[in-house]
């Protein structure tokens, strides 16, 4: 079939999409600070603190940083499994 | 007094040696004293750019090593007497540059020169890193494209902290130099418009250099574009870029976009 608004060049522009990714994403990288490797240091310190008291599957650790024009958002996300054995004091 | 200028961008293609080679002569032209120097160890072009690949005998990490002398290694441009290249090794490797040794022959060239342009290889690696090293001001050289963009943010941060300048407390001027702009691309927003690239990159704007066939044209017979044909659109945009190096104030102006054949069958206005 032709594509009648491509024909009449109302194509949709995609520099706004390039645009929106490109400023989430350098928040993101600024927000490091220069410290690339700073959330996966916290990620791996706090995966150990927490491992001392519960059972946890590594990959369900996940550190984020949201950064704002004022204070940035660190978010830790742990997931715990339900089970008794879960909250078993590994010492 | 001598200013070391960077030309640097992080990736790679988007016209860091075109853009050294046509802002140097530029700077020349308008009777500057002016040394480029090709930090591309292995890989260099600048010789080619210029024209000069014939006359290269000794280069730069032949000076760092002190095998030869500055005045041994450095090229006089045949057109512009006040324009001079340093050329990089073609055969040494990368590691063969050091810091201290660059830092030895800046200082030199500085009591010589007006203008020493550092043409960065692409990349975050030693040779970038050492071409910033000792750097007054930057010229980021960007594509209106996303992974253009990234990488100069990336590379706006280590100028911010990675130079000698930074490491004192002080901050390398940064300037901001897209090339390659399609306006016509840009007005249907298929493109980063400069508003687009300037609001994310918050650095001052020294120009913007259209895409032209008269860049590719020029390299091909080995001028720098300015020398070329002064009157093409890419050589205005580069010495005005030039004047705004030595201070002037001119408007940056968006270049103008051609219309094509169906622009004008449809009465479609280019922006």
């Amino acid at each position: 079939m032709i594509n009648f608004p491509r024909l009449f060049g109302g194509r949709t522009a995609s520099a706004p999409v390039a645009r929106e990714r490109l400023q989430i994403l350098l928040a993101h990288e600024r927000g490091l600070c220069g410290q690339p490797e700073l959330l996966e240091l916290l990620r791996s310190e706090i995966l150990a603190v927490v491992s001392r008291h519960v059972t946890l599957d590594a990959e369900k650790v996940r550190v984020t940083m949201d950064r704002g024009n004022l204070v940035s958002m660190l978010e830790i996300d742990i997931e715990v499994p339900n089970s008794a054995e879960g909250w078993a004091v590994a010492s | 007094m001598a200013k070391v200028l960077v030309v640097t961008s992080g990736k790679g293609g988007v016209g860091k040696t075109t853009s050294t080679a046509a802002l140097g002569a530029a700077l020349a032209q308008m009777g500057e004293k002016v040394v480029v120097i090709d930090f591309d160890v292995g890989l260099r072009n600048l010789d080619l750019v210029l024209g000069a690949e014939r006359r290269v005998v000794f280069d730069f990490i032949n000076v760092v090593q002190g095998i030869a002398n500055l005045s041994q290694a450095l090229i006089r441009d045949k057109r512009l007497e006040n324009l001079w290249l340093l050329p990089a090794s073609q055969t040494r490797d990368k590691d063969a540059l050091t810091e201290e040794g660059v830092g030895r022959i800046i200082a030199e060239l500085r009591t010589k020169f007006d203008w020493i342009i550092c043409d960065s290889p692409a990349g975050i690696e030693r040779g970038a890193m050492l071409a910033m090293r000792f750097a007054d001001e930057a010229v980021v050289v960007t594509n209106p494209e996303v992974s253009s963009v990234r990488d100069s943010d990336r590379i706006i941060g280590m100028l911010d902290s990675k130079t000698a300048k930074a490491e004192k407390g002080e901050q390398v001027q940064k300037h901001l130099l897209i090339t390659r702009y399609d306006t016509g691309r840009a007005a249907r927003g298929e493109m980063l418009s400069i508003n687009d690239v300037t609001d994310i990159l918050a650095t001052e704007m020294l120009g913007i250099i259209p895409e032209s066939q008269d860049v590719l044209r020029a390299s091909n017979v080995g001028m720098p574009v300015t020398l070329n044909d002064a009157n093409s659109v890419p050589a205005r945009a580069y010495t005005d870029a030039a004047r705004r190096l030595m201070g002037a104030t001119i408007p940056v102006l968006v270049p103008a976009a051609r219309k094509g054949l169906m622009d004008r069958l449809l009465g479609r206005r280019a922006a």
